[in-house]
């Protein structure tokens, strides 16, 4: 079949295994009824089984709560939170700032982006671990190769406070040994032993936890999509309810202009 | 008063602003890269230009502003059928805010099936392989193979052509028409000249957004700001089309059929419908 006749095939309808709407009746989420059959389920719960299709146990869902909890921080001056809060600021609507801050989440030095490379780091590390190589090696590779590894080393400051919580809620809840968290730490204790300052970060925590549950990167990647959500409707409110574009005004001293000396558009050749 | 650190400045070498006498936040003069904005750009400048200022630090030439402008045209408007577009026209219909609808067709056109990652990836096409038809071979193999490395997926078929069908379609072989003699560049020339064969080495027929990417690398943008101004060019059309469906009943907009492979009520009434 071409890629024509593909599409056609899809024209109009939706064949779907994920859930459906019956407006006025019922609403179907993977297979189940919603009303009835997950009737009890709390929200976190029914968002990681909409990822990953499976049912965790009550010591998993701990974890999992925990791991969004111990990083919300209501920070206004956080980059993704101060989205948030500029848009209350500027009299913008909540839906818009939050998603726009939780977008601007998936960056490259923080958020989604460490976290996806920290996931791929130890899926890979383990795979040639099992060949034999050993993991300074890997290390070493991936330091070369890639400028750094995902979950190591942190803007603002080297150590991370959300470890220490969350290890132990991890202990607390028997989820502190599974191999990728020791791998997790292993190659911190590598790292700390040479001459880098890379230190472990909460976002190669995460990778690892969630590797130990069995999570596929396509449901890691999507369980930490709202991971800083809940710091940031408390951003967007204090600044709603203070006087409009209180929130980080900049004088115009306050731009550093660093480019171009003035010059003259009419030196400019605007004909054909 | 303020007693902020040093550190609390913006640094930029695009914008210099400055301040009136008795007031700190308000502007007397804007610079973008030393051109006085309202006090000379405004009414002389075309917003091309702008847009190739603020990008390139330096105003376009005579021919780069008419490829620019061009290829602003082909792009304003992807059309309803788009993805884009069709995201923001599921914002209009139901009344969300037209910021909302805007947000729709960044995201759902930022992608890499004829979105904004696409254009960044087939502009790596065109910086690496330039007219090399054994490097656009190679090209094409490892960016189809490649896994994803980031939050991107990985891409799935040769950025900058076509999936579907055998042959180039005929708006796009147009845009290449009208924008290859304008290119002050040597992508789009060859392009024009050499279409077929480039076509026979990657296997796929050129799409829009391959034309798009030569043009843009001819006008000096790196990919990452290519990728940028093939986001904004084509918001006009995500704006329209949001607009008109705000006008719209909403059982005028498709809401499309549904077959569910799992309905736990199924053996129960096997006949009903998600509609």
């Amino acid at each position: 079949m071409n890629r024509i006749q593909s599409l056609l095939q899809h024209v109009g309808r939706l064949r779907t295994r994920m859930g459906a709407a019956f407006v006025g009746q019922r609403a179907v989420f993977r297979g189940h009824d919603l009303h009835t059959d997950l009737k009890n389920m709390d929200w976190l719960e029914l968002f990681a089984f909409g990822i990953t299709g499976k049912r965790f146990t009550s010591a998993e869902l701990t974890l999992l709560h925990a791991l969004w909890v111990y990083t919300s921080y209501p920070d206004a001056r956080i980059w993704n939170n101060r989205v948030a809060a500029l848009a209350g600021s500027a009299r913008s609507t909540g839906a818009l700032g939050l998603a726009a801050a939780l977008a601007v989440s998936e960056a490259k030095i923080y958020g989604l982006g460490p976290g996806v490379r920290a996931y791929d780091f130890f899926a890979e590390a383990t795979r040639r671990l099992a060949s034999g190589v050993h993991l300074t090696e890997i290390i070493e590779h991936t330091l070369h190769t890639q400028r750094g590894i995902g979950g190591y080393g942190r803007p603002i400051a080297a150590d991370d406070e959300r470890i220490g919580p969350i290890m132990a809620r991890a202990r607390e809840n028997g989820l502190a040994d599974g191999r990728f968290i020791k791998l997790a730490f292993e190659t911190d204790a590598v790292l700390r032993a040479g001459r880098g300052r890379l230190r472990i970060n909460y976002a190669a925590i995460t990778a690892a936890l969630l590797l130990d549950l069995e999570f596929t990167r396509a449901q890691y990647y999507q369980f930490m999509i709202p991971i800083f959500f809940a710091g940031m409707p408390p951003c967007f409110m204090e600044a709603a309810e203070r006087p409009e574009g209180t929130l980080f005004p900049l004088t115009c001293a306050d731009v550093l202009y660093e480019g171009a000396p003035k010059r003259s558009w009419s030196s400019v050749n605007t004909t054909k | 008063m303020s007693g902020e650190k040093k550190s609390d400045v913006i640094h930029t070498r695009i914008w210099l602003e400055e301040p009136e006498a008795d007031n700190p936040f308000a502007t007397r003069a804007a610079h973008c890269h030393g051109y006085d904005v309202y006090g000379e750009m405004l009414g002389n400048a075309r917003w091309v230009q702008m847009l190739y200022l603020l990008l390139r630090r330096e105003a376009p030439t005579p021919a780069q502003t008419e490829l620019l402008e061009a290829l602003a045209v082909a792009l304003a408007n992807p059309g309803p059928r788009d993805p884009s577009i069709h995201a923001a026209m599921c914002g209009g219909i139901g009344g969300s805010s037209i910021a909302a609808c805007l947000m729709a067709a960044l995201a759902v056109g930022a992608g890499h099936q004829n979105g904004a990652r696409e254009v960044f990836h087939a502009m790596h096409g065109w910086e690496t392989c330039d007219t090399n038809l054994d490097a656009w071979r190679n090209w094409v193999t490892a960016t189809t193979t490649a896994a994803a490395t980031d939050v991107w997926p990985a891409p799935e078929h040769p950025p900058g052509f076509d999936p579907c069908g055998d042959s180039i379609s005929t708006i796009a072989r147009q845009t290449l028409e009208r924008l290859a003699p304008l290119s002050p560049g040597r992508n789009l020339p060859w392009l024009l000249r050499d279409r077929r064969v480039l076509e026979q080495a990657v296997g796929r027929p050129m799409a829009l957004s391959g034309v798009a990417a030569a043009a843009l690398v001819d006008l000096g943008f790196s990919a990452e700001q290519g990728e940028a101004l093939y986001l904004l060019l084509r918001l006009p059309g995500a704006a329209a089309h949001a607009l008109e469906q705000r006008g719209h009943r909403y059982n005028n907009f498709p809401f499309f059929s549904l077959e569910l492979e799992n309905d736990p009520a199924a053996k129960a009434d096997p006949t009903e419908s998600s509609r």
